[in-house]
């Protein structure tokens, strides 16, 4: 009977032990929210984190996508080429970046190389007793660690989407105009034809949504780190790993409710 | 004054502090000494409200830290310095800005101001020129120092010391001794070291506490405890293996 129940006792257990941390992240999100409205913002640690998320992330965010709209440029180009409406071109790049790929591709990337890096240094801190070293010096650790890199990441995350998009669509550009030689100005004209301003407001509107996921999962796993160097790695994996996880999984609901 | 009443603490169904009761006299320093893992670091956790007791009550200046919330214990913690026993020094600044930290967190001084400040402390724990450095560039000893700076910069009424000389070599140690003292006799503090250094607890201590099996079970001057009757603390101080302490008993 019990060999029968194992692998049920294995998903609840599953089951309790995401519930478990979901609503830990979400008392956690919201004592950081109430540490906003406790302590005044520090800006220059806002806008140092402002600049580690938006400023030295450019490059890996308009590499991604520029080759992600080169990409998206070329296999649309043979789908289309089949139908004859090569001219849609324009638009599919531009609404796939601007809707979809530009938002989550930019919250991936910055999750890989932001979220672990915030992950793991809270993680550090936490087990070489700096994080009680803040909380002895009167110092909430939610405001000093965890605000102005949830706040950076809701302020930048769109800004890098906007960024992501449009070197997405120029990308896709090049493809269309250089590399497939077809005609340039179709590529604009039909953007400007089948794209709402819509499209790019709720792309950013999800991108904020990503930016506290990031930040909040990756803060939060710094915090719950435990168990010296190994714990550091194991916790910033999970951090990445989660995060992941979260941004996919709210881009299906986003989508839903949005679009 | 600090009153630890019948304070009780459990990790994993393990008794830690089993009904302690302690009070520490303002402006002396008393050093609490114990078997590592005795439970010494829990009871200075509890003092600073980084750690909630199961049962009994921390009292600093007469009020109860464990009912307050957070924005009230911060107001109470900064009266405190605290010293980790690794320092717990941020290691992404550098000297200057760990102990510029507690100024910039809690006042507005102008930079000159703070300047003065810190260059005024790194004198007084001989640290004068090494401002610039970060901390994986200094030697223990000296991070024990920048620690005691931090903790001192706004002239806190508590100071903690969480074994202040371990793992130092016994010339570092005595220094800092030296310096625990010398920096009690300027700022006045209150001071409570854990240690499991005798001799360092005899020289700096002004009441001796010893910490066995969750209790606190003798407090006296440091010739009182040289010279105790209770076998415990007797084994303790004189580091002999025969005696009563169990050394199964954490």
């Amino acid at each position: 009977m019990d060999e029968i129940l194992a692998p049920f006792e294995g998903i609840g257990k599953f089951i309790l032990k995401t519930i478990d941390e979901l609503g830990s992240l979400v008392i956690y999100l919201w004592e950081s929210t109430l540490s906003i409205f406790r302590y005044s913002i520090n800006f220059g640690n806002l806008i140092d984190q402002m600049a580690f998320i938006g400023v030295d992330s450019f490059y890996v965010v308009g590499l991604t996508g520029l080759f992600t709209g080169m990409v998206l440029s070329i296999q649309s180009y043979y789908a289309a080429k089949i139908v004859g409406v090569t001219y849609m071109i324009g638009p599919t790049v531009a609404l796939s970046m601007t809707r979809e790929l530009g938002p989550v591709l930019t919250a991936l990337m910055i999750t890989a190389r932001c979220g672990s890096s915030m992950a793991s240094e809270i993680g550090t801190m936490k087990v070489t007793e700096q994080i009680d070293a803040l909380e002895v010096m009167a110092v909430d650790p939610y405001y000093y660690l965890s605000i102005p890199r949830i706040l950076a990441a809701m302020i930048m995350l769109p800004i890098m989407t906007i960024l992501c998009s449009l070197i997405g669509i120029i990308g896709g550009y090049i493809v269309y105009a250089y590399f497939l030689g077809l005609n340039h100005a179709t590529y604009i004209e039909k953007i400007y034809q089948y794209m709402k301003l819509s499209d790019i407001y709720n792309g950013l509107l999800k991108a904020v949504f990503f930016g506290i996921i990031l930040a909040t999962i990756s803060t939060f796993k710094g915090f719950e780190t435990t168990g010296g160097s190994r714990g550091v790695g194991r916790f910033t994996t999970q951090a990445v790993v989660l995060s992941s996880v979260y941004i996919l999984f709210a881009d299906y609901i986003l989508t839903s409710i949005l679009f | 004054m600090i009153v630890l009443e019948r304070l009780t603490k459990s990790f994993n169904g393990i008794k830690v502090l089993d009904d302690l009761n302690i009070k520490f006299e303002d402006q002396k320093i008393t050093v609490v000494i114990g078997r590592s893992g005795g439970g010494k670091s829990v009871m200075l956790k509890h003092i600073i409200g980084l750690i909630r007791p199961d049962s009994g009550r921390v009292l600093v200046n007469g009020i109860d830290i464990g009912t307050l919330k957070r924005k009230e214990l911060n107001e109470i913690r900064k009266k405190f310095g605290m010293v980790f026993q690794d320092g717990a020094l941020f290691d992404s600044i550098n000297i200057f800005e760990n102990i510029a930290f507690p100024i910039r967190q809690h006042t507005k001084l102008k930079e000159s101001e703070i300047k003065d400040m810190v260059y005024s402390m790194l004198g007084d724990v001989g640290l004068s020129g090494q401002e610039l450095k970060v901390p994986s560039e200094i030697s223990g000893g000296m991070r024990k120092r920048v620690a005691v700076a931090r903790a001192l910069i706004l002239n806190p009424e508590i100071v903690l010391f969480d074994e202040p000389t371990t793992g130092l070599d016994p010339i570092m140690s005595d220094a800092i001794n030296n310096l625990i003292i010398s920096i009690h006799n300027k700022f006045k503090f209150t001071g409570i070291i854990i240690s499991h250094n005798i001799e360092g607890a005899y020289k700096t201590g002004d009441v001796i506490a010893m910490l066995y099996g969750g209790r606190i079970i003798e407090m006296g001057s440091p010739a009182e405890i040289k010279n105790s009757k209770n076998p415990v603390v007797n084994q303790f101080v004189t580091g002999s293996m025969s005696g009563p302490i169990n050394f199964n008993i954490i």
